[in-house]
């Protein structure tokens, strides 16, 4: 383990490394300023350049998006009380009055000191927790693996689709089916293709990604005429005041840091529950834990308010990593992007990685560290400047989105046919968002399509056609139980609050 | 039962599983395949009939968050115009050349969602696309086809 760390370090500390950390959270932080405009799109916008570097490299860049968004979303909740990730809600509720009574620049301290803290403590749980993980997962058997990927897709579908728990199921299945198009990787023989060529090596992971995600919020922008510039151009005219936290208030954090790091890195491994969920239960948990006189100031500009949220969301996000790098099983959207990344770089994450490419999994986690101190150090004196950067019109910035997500495709396959099933790809997806159709379902099924049939083949020809695969193993059949669980609650639940 | 635009996307949902399905049990496998415990078709087979089912559920089961949507809110003419033009940029792209096409996606893109600073039109389109071609064919030593530039003999 010494010398996977060492690896790791010297991997990350390379100078091209430490260059995409610092692009990866200045371009994330860009993008995750804008209302709207969440992670994934980030991510989704950088695959294609992530195609030119090593495995490594790709992923520490994509990595460094992740946080940086996040950390972006903070800013617009904390200065103008628009959230620009989910994940970062909960942030606004102490955040912003705090910069209404003309601490804007404390509260961003908070936040940075705070998420710095949540994410250092996480990087540590996620060292001591990954490996030991993948030892155990090593002794998962296909049948284990398909319960698993089930269970991803119907937590995500559960706790992040905001009580559209069907919809989100609906999602699921059409993720699937687009992964199923193609030759089958076993017979090689051609399904779905209606007798194109260019559909018989399926449809690209890049391509899905782009249209459901750039492609169609971008649309979905124009569509609902909202202008996430807006928020950049209020940013650029606050006024930070002093980023000094005094004693008093560091104590506040230190007491609230190490139990919101715990809950955020806990709920970040779950499938399916990620940032969002984290931030509001620290943020719960905070107000349960601190004095009358203390939670009397919540929602009105407490630090430890602040500063559960966010360290819980920074933790949460290295949790996420747990599932993806020790089972091959992304936990949540964003993650499913990475794992696509991945793929794409002919790289199968999952317990052996650890062992096959060190470099990889460990460069990983020590980049999420560094990338912890980039936005501490460069992201926070820059924000004014990064925000007056961003303050371009939308009849700028939408077609710049459109002009990469095309360009993308194009560079990859020199296809008119890939170009325009995207196209159509993104219209389908920006009406279903009109109508809270959630896209993360979609994504973490159609990267999780093909590894979800093997494992399904291998079970059912194991077991002989029979599926008493399912409550043969005793693990499997736990699994089981709680799919089922989580199922039945979730439509009694949307049959049940009608009446 | 209420019919909304929900409940209408839910049964096109459902149409598409059973065509899905159908297709699936088209699918032409090996004879000697035909009756293993797993072949090409078993798992889309699945996945049509749970597509049936939860979109079935959700054109049965009463809404919990009726969505309203007020047509006059959105921004259909802009939306439309976008979409045309990236149909137009996909078509001309290989033919035309990656410069010329993407230069005129983004001068009409701009205009359509209404900016009219021609100044800021004209650098935000072909010397943008000039150094981003330059950076990623010149620099990075990325394949851009590009038959106008190269019969100009600009591009090698």
């Amino acid at each position: 383990m010494i010398e996977g760390i060492l690896i790791g370090i010297k991997t990350a500390l390379s100078f091209q490394n430490l260059l995409m950390v610092m692009i990866g959270c200045f371009a994330g932080t860009i993008i995750g300023m804008l209302p709207g405009l969440g992670p994934m799109t980030a991510i989704a916008l950088m695959i294609p350049i992530t195609y030119g570097f090593d495995p490594a490299t790709g992923l520490i860049l994509m990595a460094g998006v992740y946080y940086g968004a996040v950390f972006g979303g903070s800013t617009s909740s904390i200065l103008i009380n628009a959230p620009g990730v989910p994940g970062t809600v909960a942030t606004s509720f102490d955040g912003y009055p705090m910069a209404q009574q003309g601490k804007a620049g404390k509260a961003l301290a908070i936040a940075a000191y705070s998420s710095f803290a949540g994410g250092t403590i996480a990087a540590i749980f996620l060292l001591i927790a990954a490996p030991s993980l993948s030892k155990v997962s090593l002794s998962f058997r296909s049948p284990d693996y398909f319960g698993l990927m089930i269970l991803g897709l119907t937590a995500v579908a559960a706790f992040s689709s905001k009580g559209n728990f069907l919809k989100a199921m609906m999602m699921c299945v059409l993720g699937l089916m687009l992964a199923s198009v193609g030759q089958d990787t076993l017979s090689d023989i051609p399904r779905f293709t209606f007798n194109t060529m260019n559909l018989s090596d399926g449809i690209s992971f890049v391509l899905v990604v782009m249209a459901t995600f750039a492609m169609s919020e971008a649309l979905t922008i124009i569509l609902k005429k909202n202008d996430p510039t807006k928020a950049a151009k209020q940013i650029s005219l606050t006024d930070l005041g002093s980023i000094k936290v005094s004693r008093e208030e560091t104590k506040q954090m230190a007491k609230t840091i190490p139990r919101s790091s715990i809950l955020g890195f806990i709920v970040g491994v779950l499938p399916g529950a990620g940032a969002t969920i984290a931030s509001f239960l620290a943020y719960g948990m905070e107000r349960n834990f601190v004095n009358n006189e203390e939670k009397e100031k919540f929602g009105k500009g407490s630090v430890q308010g602040l500063s559960a949220p966010e360290t819980a969301n920074n933790a949460a996000c290295s949790g996420a990593f747990v599932p993806l790098l020790t089972l091959g099983i992304p936990g949540s959207g964003t993650t499913a992007v990475m794992l696509g990344a991945l793929l794409g770089f002919g790289i199968q994450p999952g317990p052996r990685l650890y062992e096959t490419n060190p470099e990889i999994f460990w460069s990983v986690i020590m980049s999420m560290y560094i990338g912890m101190v980039v936005l501490l150090i460069l992201n926070l004196p820059l924000i004014p400047y990064i925000a007056r950067i961003l303050a371009v019109p939308r009849t700028f910035l939408i077609p710049m989105i459109l002009f990469f997500s095309v360009t993308g495709i194009y560079l990859m396959s020199f296809n008119n046919f890939d170009i325009f099933l995207m196209i159509g790809i993104a219209v389908v997806a920006t009406i279903l968002r009109l109508y809270d159709f959630p896209m993360p379902p979609l994504i973490l099924a159609f990267v999780l399509g093909g590894l979800m049939e093997e494992n399904l083949r291998r079970s059912l020809l194991i077991s002989d056609g029979s599926w008493s695969f399912l409550y043969n193993r005793p693990l499997t059949l736990c699994i089981m139980i709680v799919i089922l669980a989580i199922v039945i609650w979730q439509v009694y639940n949307s049959f049940v609050k009608k009446k | 039962m209420k019919i909304n635009s929900v409940k209408i996307i839910s049964l096109l949902f459902f149409v598409l599983s059973a065509f899905y399905l159908y297709t699936a049990y088209q699918i032409q496998v090996f004879a000697f395949d035909e009756d293993a415990p797993f072949n090409a078709k078993t798992f889309p087979i699945y996945l049509g009939y749970v597509g049936m089912f939860f979109s079935g559920l959700k054109m049965v089961l009463p809404d919990q968050k009726p969505i309203e949507i007020n047509p006059t809110n959105l921004e259909f003419k802009k939306t439309i115009l976008l979409v045309i033009t990236m149909i137009f940029y996909g078509a001309t792209i290989l033919k035309v050349g990656f410069f010329l096409s993407t230069s005129l996606f983004l001068v009409f893109s701009y205009y359509f969602l209404g900016e009219r600073r021609w100044k800021y039109i004209l650098i935000f389109s072909f010397p943008f696309v000039a150094i981003f071609m330059y950076l990623l064919h010149g620099l990075l030593a990325v394949y851009l086809r590009d038959p106008l530039l190269k019969y100009i003999g600009i591009m090698g």
